[in-house]
């Protein structure tokens, strides 16, 4: 018989792909169901305006439409969209505008007919009467005096100010040699997956059942949601997560749509579909980012930063979606990075603005805070002549400090930040560069040098840290099934859409137990086969869901051992899982087949005392840290003076996720990671006009990079394995994101050196680049 | 993205597409390639009543030789234009535009002959066909005409082509042997289009003076353009001292355009350096 190979660390192709790329997946749009009906939602075109009425008349007497109703229609029958998060101001989020709107998107009404052709007739016959108010786009202008209230019943926009103060900022800025300040701008982003949302709900009365399907990133924290905005026990609430065809924070939400195609079902009795266009996804789909941080830092002539203080402004946009106010917080706690700044203080302005919601964006408050951090040692180098590199490595928490406890109040894990700088510029060649950057000089090129080393925090995590309203915490589930022909069935808490917990999660299994990696199938998404769990966001797939799947494997593992040691006489605690057999450590010739073993177990002709019948196991685990992944990405750029071009000429990645299982999954990760944080250094954005009109609305406008805006990647690792769980791993799924936007910003900000240019808020568009350069030259 | 209804037609004759544009009158609407009219439709910004499918007209589908031109039917794709041998060998620079338009998707479905009825200011054809002095074939109920690319493109979408009437070819001379060219355009990053695009041709006298100089201009203004201030500059003079001095006319009397993605004042910019550029490519290939 063939030997079974190990898997873990081998560079194993995703077993999600080939139904993927043959299109045999199954996403909510491919649901179709007898009867389905079609939901269209109309949406508000004003940024900020009263509903005077609403007459809905013609579009109810159009042949095929089913069913058009409005906020009104909804009071007191759909529960309000929730937010979990802790704030001063929650607003009341009606599923469907009520009185006024307040952001461009805001649903408004919805239209039910037999297809989407004639839904969407029937939204243009719908006759709105508006009263146009004043809108406020700016978090900034949104709290001045007189600006435009968008909740008036909280009298002012803010949403909340949370302060976190610590006298030794003072004192360090007393004592420094300079302090300097800073405003950075993280703009905002639309996450844009290549699917946008969906749902489809199916009510079958005669059995008090409810099937949801769902792009969410969370199935079964959204079944608890809808189960209280629907008044439905969550016993007969069934949410399925089939193919997510990308999330990046977007779909770790609870979204009108999802309890209004749900309610419709229950009042008509049909299936009901609802699939969201890419204009509905930019506009209703929550965004990310949109931070401005005021900042100063305290530092000294050798380079050393003593205190850094903040004051943050965060637009949170028109509602609070789930976690909208919970994100800014890991801005302010992460904004110390790798560096051991032993003071820091900040506070936060939390703002409502007529927009679409901020929330989780891939990294969700750690890019911003390690822009910020990256940002502070770019300025400190330039403020006294120094090599960026040398500021880092004077600055960073050394690596005998680990677990280190930081200024925001966290404990770092482990980490080697030097390591990682060090092995980053080796591999680019530092020196060299610099010396080639001089020479380019010279001949009037302008070439630049950035770093980045980041620090971020994942796999949350302690269920503390969780908001107290997020039913479930931070712990993951797992089950694993040995069926009775010795092929293996593992149920995830976890919801991959992207991720590949599929082909990671099958490694590792297949490894414990001594089987193929074809005999273990990966199921999830779906709370009517799935036990509780939490679900896939910030980098906790693997890093909580693995180790929950670890602990199902030992409980399994235990119980065969115990069977097999009666059939083989030998103590439990000598045997070993190889090639399909259960076998004596010591000597694994003397083995007997697995398939046995599971006879026994199913079959259980000859029971074995204190051994219950059947072979599956159920773990929840509770991780006691988060796990904090760090690495160095260094750009080399160069920028064509007359265009504001910026063009990459070499892109270094060194990450450290910890212990690396599946390492071709770890590089998909960092590279669309570092595409992602790219983007928002050199070409997205969401914009709105002054009146609140979105003006990216489409691909068309909206800068998501093509592979030739992209640079090479040359990945590197260092492995610094996480002492918080037992495999070792830390997270990959935002590490490139958080990596890439501060390294591309200082490889441009270096190239324009010459011109006395420190800093150009994002995107590093041609035209701000060429700008910045005009202005710097008819000054100087 | 659900467009309003319509009724299809399948034209198999440039005479039968006539007759039902005739027909429908203002509700009709030419189908070509689909690359900039569908878009709009399911966004219900055009809600035709008919399209009129030209796509199976096959005649208009080829690319011949005749008394000396290169013709190019409305409905050659760009994928065709730029894969084509007669009109790499003859009219090289259209072949590198062509090769430049949107993505591989949008230049195997885009037709020459819908891009220049479309006139979107920012489409990269219009630059070319400008540089290379097409001749543009209309053909209506009552006979066709023949339009300079001079004179076909009027204001913002706005060409010389009538209700009712079909684009149904372009004529080229061919590029004189010797001739440097090169198309050279800014991308607006997330569609493609172009931010600036300049087609630059010169041709060189015995001396090594510019004989022949053409610079089309496109996503700067409304409409694209022959920025004739460059090139009177240029002409008769050695290019490479002349190249900067004229390109700094790329953009004399054009109101720019001004959006979230480029100001009025860096468009023109971008139209500066880029015709610059362009220039000096196309005059490092001209043979004297």
């Amino acid at each position: 018989m063939a030997v079974i190979p190990k898997f873990v660390g081998e560079r194993i192709k995703r077993r999600e792909d080939p139904r993927l790329i043959t299109g045999t997946g199954m996403y909510v749009d491919d649901v179709r169901l007898p009867g389905m009906l079609s939901a269209v939602v109309l949406r508000s075109p004003h940024a900020h305006a009263k509903i005077n009425s609403i007459d809905l008349s013609k579009a109810r007497a159009l042949k095929g439409v089913v069913c058009v109703l409005s906020g009104d229609d909804l009071r007191d029958k759909v529960g309000p969209v929730p937010c979990v998060a802790p704030a001063d101001h929650v607003p009341y989020h009606p599923v469907l505008a009520q009185g006024k709107v307040r952001f461009v998107g805001e649903g408004v009404a919805v239209a039910v007919a037999s297809s989407p052709y004639i839904a969407q007739d029937a939204l243009d016959l719908i006759d709105v009467d508006y009263d146009p108010l004043d809108a406020v786009v700016d978090p900034e202008k949104a709290l001045e005096p007189g600006a435009p209230v968008l909740h008036e019943e909280f009298g002012n926009n803010s949403v909340t100010f949370a302060s976190v103060p610590n006298p030794a900022v003072d004192e360090a800025m007393r004592k420094a040699d300079k302090i300097i300040k800073a405003r950075l701008v993280n703009q905002r982003l639309a996450p844009i997956p290549m699917e946008p949302r969906g749902a489809v709900a199916r009510w079958d009365g005669g059995y008090k059942q409810l099937t949801v399907w769902s792009s969410t990133q969370i199935p079964h924290l959204l079944r608890s949601q809808l189960a209280e905005m629907l008044k439905v026990g969550e016993n007969r609430i069934r949410v399925i997560a089939p193919e997510v065809g990308g999330g990046f924070g977007c779909k770790l939400n609870v979204y009108a749509e999802e309890a209004l195609v749900a309610h419709l079902s229950m009042t008509l009795g049909k299936p009901v579909k609802w699939i969201e266009r890419r204009r509905e996804n930019f506009a209703g789909t929550t965004h990310g980012r949109d931070q401005i941080t005021y900042l100063e830092v305290a530092a000294l002539k050798d380079g050393t930063v003593t205190a850094v203080k903040a004051h943050f402004v965060c637009d949170m946009g028109a509602y609070l979606q789930l976690l909208t106010p919970a994100i800014p917080g890991f801005s302010g706690l992460m904004m110390t990075g790798c560096y051991k700044i032993p003071a820091l203080s900040f506070d936060q302005q939390m703002v409502f603005t007529n927009k679409m919601s901020t929330d989780a964006y891939r990294g969700a408050g750690r890019p911003e805070a390690c822009y910020i951090a990256e940002r502070v040692m770019d300025m400190v180098a330039a403020e006294f002549g120094l090599d960026p590199a040398d500021v880092r490595r004077k600055n960073f928490i050394p690596k005998e400090a680990f677990p280190a406890p930081t200024a925001g109040g966290l404990v770092y894990d482990s980490g080697d930040y030097e390591l990682s700088l060090n092995k980053a510029l080796e591999i680019v060649g530092y020196q060299k560069v610099r010396a080639e950057q001089e020479a380019a000089r010279k001949q009037g090129r302008y070439i630049g040098i950035g770093i980045a080393s980041y620090v971020e925090i994942c796999g949350i995590g302690p269920s503390a840290l969780l908001p107290p309203k997020l039913k479930g915490g931070g712990w993951e589930s797992a089950t694993i099934r040995m069926e009775p022909d010795c092929k293996v069935t593992v149920l995830t808490g976890v919801s991959p859409h992207g991720q590949g917990q599929e082909t990671t999660f099958a490694q590792i299994v297949a490894d414990e137990l001594g089987i193929d990696i074809d005999d273990v199938n990966v199921v999830h998404g779906d709370t009517a086969v799935v036990q509780y769990g939490i679900g896939t966001f910030g980098s906790r797939g693997t890093t909580v869901g693995g180790p929950a799947l670890m602990m199902s494997v030992g409980k399994l593992q235990e119980k065969m051992k115990k069977i097999a040691s009666t059939m083989m006489e030998v103590p439990p605690d000598q045997l070993i899982f190889t090639n399909r057999t259960v076998a004596l450590a010591s000597d694994p010739s003397k083995s007997i087949p697995l398939q046995q073993v599971v006879d026994a177990a199913y079959g259980y002709k000859q029971p074995i005392p204190g051994v219950e019948p059947g072979l599956d196991a159920t773990s929840f685990y509770e991780p006691q840290n988060c796990t904090f992944p760090f690495g160095t990405h260094v750009a080399v750029v160069e920028v064509d003076p007359e265009t504001g071009v910026v063009k990459f000429l070499r892109y270094v990645a060194v990450d450290d996720c910890g212990r690396i299982l599946s390492p071709l999954l770890v590089e998909g990760q960092v590279h669309g990671g570092i595409a992602q944080g790219i983007a928002q250094a050199l070409y997205e954005e969401v914009v709105y006009d002054e009146s609140g009109q979105l003006l990216t609305a489409t691909l068309m406008d909206y800068a998501v990079p093509k592979a030739h805006m992209l640079p090479r990647y040359e990945l590197s690792a260092t492995v610094t394995p996480s002492p918080v769980n037992v495999l070792g791993v830390k997270g990959v799924g935002e590490a490139g994101t958080i990596g890439s936007t501060p390294c591309v910003v200082s490889a441009v900000m270096d190239a324009l050196k010459p011109f006395g240019i420190r800093h150009i808020d994002m995107p590093l568009k041609p035209e701000k680049v060429w700008r910045a350069i005009r202005d710097a030259q008819q000054k100087g | 993205m659900f467009p309003a209804s319509f009724e299809y037609h399948r034209a198999s004759s440039v005479k039968e597409a006539l007759a039902m544009l005739q027909q429908y009158g203002e509700d009709g609407k030419i189908l070509a390639g689909g690359h900039s009219l569908i878009p709009m439709m399911k966004l219900r910004l055009a809600q035709p009543a008919h399209l009129v499918d030209i796509g199976g007209i096959r005649q208009l589908a080829s690319i011949r030789e005749e008394g000396g031109k290169v013709i190019i039917g409305g409905l050659v794709t760009h994928h065709a234009v730029e894969r084509s041998d007669v009109v790499r060998a003859k009219l090289g620079m259209l072949s590198e535009c062509a090769a430049v338009i949107g993505d591989t998707q949008v230049r195997n479905r885009g037709t020459i002959g819908g891009s220049l009825a479309h006139a979107d200011p920012a489409a990269d054809y219009p630059a070319a066909v400008l540089a290379l002095d097409g001749e543009i074939k209309i053909e209506g109920t009552g006979g066709s005409r023949v339009v300079k690319a001079d004179d076909f493109f009027i204001d913002l979408m706005t060409t010389a082509v009538q209700p009712g009437e079909v684009l149904t070819e372009v004529a080229f001379a061919p590029v004189a042997s010797g001739a440097g060219f090169t198309y050279l355009k800014h991308r607006q990053p997330a569609s493609g289009f172009a931010m600036v695009g300049v087609a630059a041709l010169l041709t060189l006298d015995k001396k090594g003076n510019c004989d022949r100089v053409r610079v089309g201009i496109t996503g700067l203004g409304a409409k694209p353009f022959r920025a004739k201030a460059v090139e009177a500059a240029l002409l008769g003079k050695a290019p490479a001292p002349a190249i900067a001095a004229a390109a700094a006319h790329a953009a004399d009397g054009i109101d720019p355009l001004s959006d979230i993605h480029a100001s009025a004042d860096f468009r023109a910019e971008l139209a500066r350096v880029y015709t610059r550029r362009a220039l000096e490519t196309a005059a490092a290939r001209a043979k004297a």
